[in-house]
């Protein structure tokens, strides 16, 4: 039996830093294992503890703020003893009794009815020793994430036996906002294969669902103030669009795994099938003096569109907990209200001139007003931040163009707003999967600058547009390559440095995401003890 | 120009998709809403059809599949009795019904039957399909009695297709089929599909999805690139060391003797061949696992690193190895052809080592390695003549001047397209058939619609008389396995696949990538509906999305 072990910089601290895998040689096999994302700091010795299913369990310590009835814990528990032990069913019971193991969970906060949300702890600390092991916490969210690195330690030796290893562990993430895009205008998702999303982002412990629910191709979002916009915008009225009920499904079954729900209701630009249910919202094209037929991005020069704009998000912001909702604002193409003399006349009245990035601004801001009106903290995309003057309007902004995407770091956090990093985790554009090592090698805090700016760094989100991705091939794409960015956005930065070390790592994460029913794509060439069973 | 037409498949894709002809997009200027293409979802598109605007009704109570009097094949043909029960199931959706309203009169624009007539003496039901195969048939549909003749059991098969996909919805929902005539046949007769079941083992759920899937495409050949470095999952009676030793492992990573047969058997009763690919001399590390000596032990300086190379061309052993090993294929593999692979051979071990070196001196080879090559593959093209097969070899044994027989088919990988159609001529001028996949390397994917550049390619497009066009025989679209798996094969294959199958079906004018795009969206929304996983092509939308996470 081999502990590798790095470098570490307080050596006189009883803690190995940096392990970055366990090489437990066993009977002439050697099975590695590890915790993906890396915990920041993790021992683990050689002696290791048998489990046995029928005598594993989860409890609650005596002083812990919750106890049995924690909705979101008793739930964990059902789920992660699946999850430890993959093999197990009620009939086979093959595995020696008296191996009896407990699981002691405590936290200091009872957080169990609430939403997890931006200033959420997930700091916890884990302690297995034999035949026990404690998980400590400030709040249920932090257990979560301990026991999923707990169901990560848990290994089968070649009879099928499970084992865990005496471990410390102490750890919480590097950036709080960690995130996951899904596009569901550009082809729709079913709402089971949103809900297994959330399952595999648990398992990379992701902690924002970015739901980007609506765009030009369909609104399948079912909204109870104005039920046209998906009677007439969604791809089908019936069958593909989300219903009240979907919506609390997500957000509910997100909650459960500690992970927040944020919509994007994406404007002026991106709005074409909002047009479709909703007269006189966007902007009618002219053609030679007279209206083409077409429509360009929202009327930012009518009243009545920020009438209802004030409804719309007043709905939204009470189906959706989340204190933080995205106001998109990309991409708006301004030919269409140049072209239209109503909207010449109100950039006249407004002073405005021709500049119609002011306009745009304008059109931002109200929205921003409505929405911190509804007590809700505004994501924009970076567009905004560029053609905005009175950046003090914003508060977060997030960085999704390509090329030096720190200089705009560097340039957003200057300007004393908070930034979400999206840039170098777009990934819809394709490249075979070995290429998880430029969704690995981003360093987001690489740029000069205050560690005040740093700390306005909130974190990073990985993209996938679905141009080209709807159900059939959505999980092999966003998995296991989305795990790559997670352990950037998690784990310390100078212990996960490099990819050679990651790469038997991210494998063998990659065949326990398999063994949970996660379709992850292959990084390379290679076999997993058990392979996807689909199509 | 070619900015516009991307354009234009941008607006269309946002606008439509099969089945929504009569909806609730709005159909305003913005968004040209691209007519339907008039062939409906036909794929690939037949070489004659005409539908006519008669909508006729099909009813699950009513419909049945009968064998037509004086067809030669009947209820104890396997292959069209199965048939009928699969494409009854994706017409539809379910088995067939108990005859409750069997009395209810079907109107006079309701079809309430398929008559199929296999017309040639041999139906050959119980046979195997083969390069020269009759895979014609042709489809007349009317009411009540729709009539599908084929000379052979294979063209009654594309028929069957076909006319499943000549079904549609109305706006009510009901089953309608318009009154058609179809005349059709094959383009090319190879039309193929290779998967490589060594960089990853492949679950013999994924081979048969797959063999569905070509069915509806009408592929007739799986290419079962079945071994090779990474793992051998074949399981050999004569040799069982090599996947004992040579897999991932050696029972869950194997396909053993019942798994090749059950997919031969799949395969056949799709109208599909089965070629098996057993690569040598190179590409054979997870041979020498589980067979002493057969590699070529590479040296280091004068002492052997360890490390082995290609199969040992030198040693007697090596060719009573292989006569033993390809008997045994030929016997499993029921198909007229073996693939013997043959391509990117390293010389470097070869080299290293002494006896080769001493070898090729006394065969006075010189420094010249391919003459090597060349004698190891000439003894096993010898060995596997006695077998009575035919074989495929990688381009690279035609370019290094081995003396092949005359029917010998060389497959084409290598180059860009002007190098791909100078070797096809080449090839050709040399009076060899030939097979093209250098353009259709389907595990290289990029951006955008990838399709297109595949369906693009055609085979017969070189230098050449007509002689030479003649000698092609068609193609392959390979998806090779270094980072392909179960998790991700169907929806990397499919629908990219579909566009290089119409290639080799479909006559050589069909070349209209609207009219593809709309027929290919309908064609994969089906596939979808099938339980297939097949990725969108653009955003758009399907009638019934996939439901199989």
């Amino acid at each position: 039996m081999k502990v590798m072990r790095a470098v570490n910089t307080k050596q006189c601290v009883p803690i190995i830093y940096a392990l970055l895998q366990l090489i437990i040689f066993y009977g002439g096999r050697n099975v590695v294992t590890g915790v993906w994302p890396l915990p920041h700091a993790l021992t683990v010795f050689p002696e290791r503890y048998p489990l046995n299913p029928r005598t594993f369990y989860f409890d609650y310590g005596r002083h812990s703020a919750t106890q049995q009835g924690c909705s979101v814990l008793d739930a964990a528990f059902r789920r992660y003893l699946w999850i430890i032990f993959p093999d197990y069913t009620a009939e086979n019971g093959q595995f020696a009794a008296n191996n009896s193991f407990n699981l002691h969970i405590s936290t200091d906060h009872n957080d169990c009815e609430n939403y997890p949300n931006e200033d959420s702890s997930e700091r916890y600390n884990l302690s297995v020793s034999a035949g026990q092991a404690s998980l400590n916490a400030a709040t249920v969210w932090g257990i979560l994430r301990g026991l999923e690195t707990f169901s990560q330690l848990v290994y089968q030796d070649e009879h099928g036996s499970y084992f865990v290893n005496k471990t410390y562990i102490e750890d919480f993430p590097r950036f709080q906002f960690r995130g996951v895009l899904l596009d569901t205008s550009r082809h729709y998702l079913p709402v089971y294969a949103i809900l297994k999303t959330l399952d595999a982002m648990s398992y990379s412990k992701f902690n924002v669902l970015h739901w980007h629910i609506v765009d030009d191709p369909s609104f399948p979002y079912q909204s109870r103030s104005f039920p046209n916009l998906s009677n007439k915008g969604a791809f089908h009225p019936e069958t593909h669009i989300y219903t009240q009920s979907d919506a609390r499904r997500v957000i509910s079954y997100a909650r459960m795994r500690g992970i927040r729900v944020l919509p994007e209701f994406d404007s002026p630009g991106h709005t074409r099938s909002w047009g479709k249910g909703q007269s006189d919202l966007l902007t009618p094209c002219y053609k030679g003096g007279a209206p083409s037929g077409a429509f360009g991005p929202v009327n930012p020069a009518l009243q009545s569109t920020y009438r209802f704009m004030t409804a719309l998000f007043k709905e939204v912001s009470s189906v959706f907990p989340d204190s933080y909702i995205h106001l998109g604002g990309d991409e708006v193409d301004f030919s269409c209200w140049r072209s239209n003399p109503h909207v010449r006349v109100f950039m006249q009245k407004m002073g405005f001139g021709g500049d119609f990035p002011k306009l745009e601004a304008f059109y931002v801001e109200n929205l921003v007003n409505i929405t911190s009106a509804l007590n809700k903290t505004s994501i924009v995309w970076q567009d905004v931040f560029d053609y905005h003057e009175r950046r003090s309007a914003l508060s977060v902004v997030e960085v999704w163009k390509h090329g030096c995407y720190l200089c705009k770091v560097r340039q957003v956090t200057k300007a004393g707003l908070r930034v979400i990093l999206a840039s170098p985790w777009y990934l819809d554009l394709p490249g075979p999967t070995h290429n998880w090592a430029r969704y690995y090698t981003v360093w987001p805090l690489a740029f000069p600058g205050s560690e005040k700016q740093k700390k306005l760094v909130i974190g990073g989100e990985v993209c996938m547009w679905g141009e080209y991705v709807d159900a059939t091939n959505l999980f092999p794409k966003l998995w296991p390559r989305a795990s790559a960015a997670a352990e950037r956005l998690w784990s310390d930065e100078k212990q996960t440095s490099s990819v050679e070390r990651a790469s038997p790592r991210l494998e063998d994460f990659r065949c326990k995401l398999l063994r949970r029913g996660i379709q992850a794509g292959p990084l390379y060439v290679g076999h997993c003890k058990h392979e996807y069973q689909g199509v | 120009m070619r900015a516009l037409s991307v354009s234009a498949l941008l607006l269309l894709a946002l606008g439509c998709c099969w089945g929504t002809q009569d909806n609730f997009l709005d159909e305003d200027v913005v968004e040209p809403v691209i007519q339907a293409s008039k062939y409906g979802s036909l794929w690939p598109l037949p070489q004659k059809v005409q539908i006519s605007d008669v909508p006729l009704k099909l009813s699950g109570t009513t419909f049945e599949f009968t064998d037509a009097k004086g067809s030669t094949a009947g209820a104890s043909c396997s292959v069209l009795q199965n048939a009928y029960r699969r494409y009854f199931d994706y017409i539809f959706g379910g088995p067939k019904k108990q005859k409750m309203s069997r009395n209810r009169r079907s109107g006079p624009t309701e079809v309430t039957e398929l008559q199929v007539s296999i017309t040639s003496p041999d139906s050959q039901c119980d046979g195997y399909p083969g390069v020269t195969s009759d895979e014609s048939y042709e489809l007349s549909v009317d009411a009540p009695v729709a009539v599908l003749k084929a000379p052979t059991v294979w063209g009654a098969l594309h028929g069957l297709e076909t006319f499943s996909q000549l079904v549609y919805e109305d706006k009510y929902g009901a089953k309608t089929i318009n009154s058609t005539k179809v005349s059709d046949f094959p383009r090319f007769a190879h039309r193929g599909i290779l998967l490589d079941s060594s960089r990853h083992f492949l679950p013999i759920k994924v081979l048969l999805a797959n063999l569905e899937t070509m069915a509806m495409n009408k592929f007739n050949v799986f290419h079962w690139h079945i071994v090779d470095d990474q793992s051998f999952p074949y399981l050999s009676r004569t040799f069982p060391q090599l996947s004992q030793k040579g897999a991932y492992h050696p029972y869950t990573h194997v396909y053993t003797p019942a798994d090749v047969k059950m997919v031969i058997e799949f395969a056949r009763l799709r109208g599909i061949r089965v070629i098996p690919e057993f690569d040598t001399p190179g590409h054979t590390q997870s041979w020498g696992k589980g067979q002493m000596d057969l590699l070529t032990p590479c040296f280091s300086g004068a002492a052997p690193s360890g490390t082995f190379g290609p199969v040992n061309p030198i040693l007697n052993t090596t060719y009573d190895f292989m006569s033993r090993f390809f008997k045994e294929v030929s016997s499993v593999f029921p198909d007229g052809y073996v693939h013997l692979g043959g391509d990117e051979v390293d010389f470097s071990c070869w080299k290293s080592n002494p006896d080769i070196k001493k070898f090729m001196d006394e065969q006075g080879f010189g420094q010249d390695y391919s003459k090597l090559e060349s004698f190891y593959i000439q003894k096993l093209l010898d060995i596997v003549t006695t077998t009575k097969k035919g074989y495929i070899i990688w381009q690279e044994v035609f370019d290094n001047g081995v003396k092949l027989k005359p029917d010998t088919l060389i497959h084409v990988w290598k180059g860009n397209q002007e190098q791909y159609q100078s070797e096809m001529a080449k090839i050709t001028s040399a009076g060899y058939q030939t097979l093209l996949s250098s353009p259709w390397y389907l595990n290289r994917i990029y951006y955008g619609q990838d399709w297109q550049n595949p369906y693009k390619a055609d085979p017969q497009d070189f230098k050449g008389t007509e002689e030479q066009k003649k000698l092609v025989i068609g193609g392959e679209a390979c998806l090779w396995g270094e980072y392909v798996d179960a998790t991700n094969l169907t929806p990397r294959l499919w629908p990219r696949a579909s566009a290089v199958a119409e290639r080799l079906w479909s006559a050589k004018e069909v070349t209209d990538i609207n009219d593809a795009y709309n027929r290919l969206s309908a064609h994969r929304c089906r596939m979808v509906e099938r339980g297939i996983p097949a990725e969108p092509l653009f955003s758009s939308f399907c009638p019934h999305e996939y439901k199989g996470i």
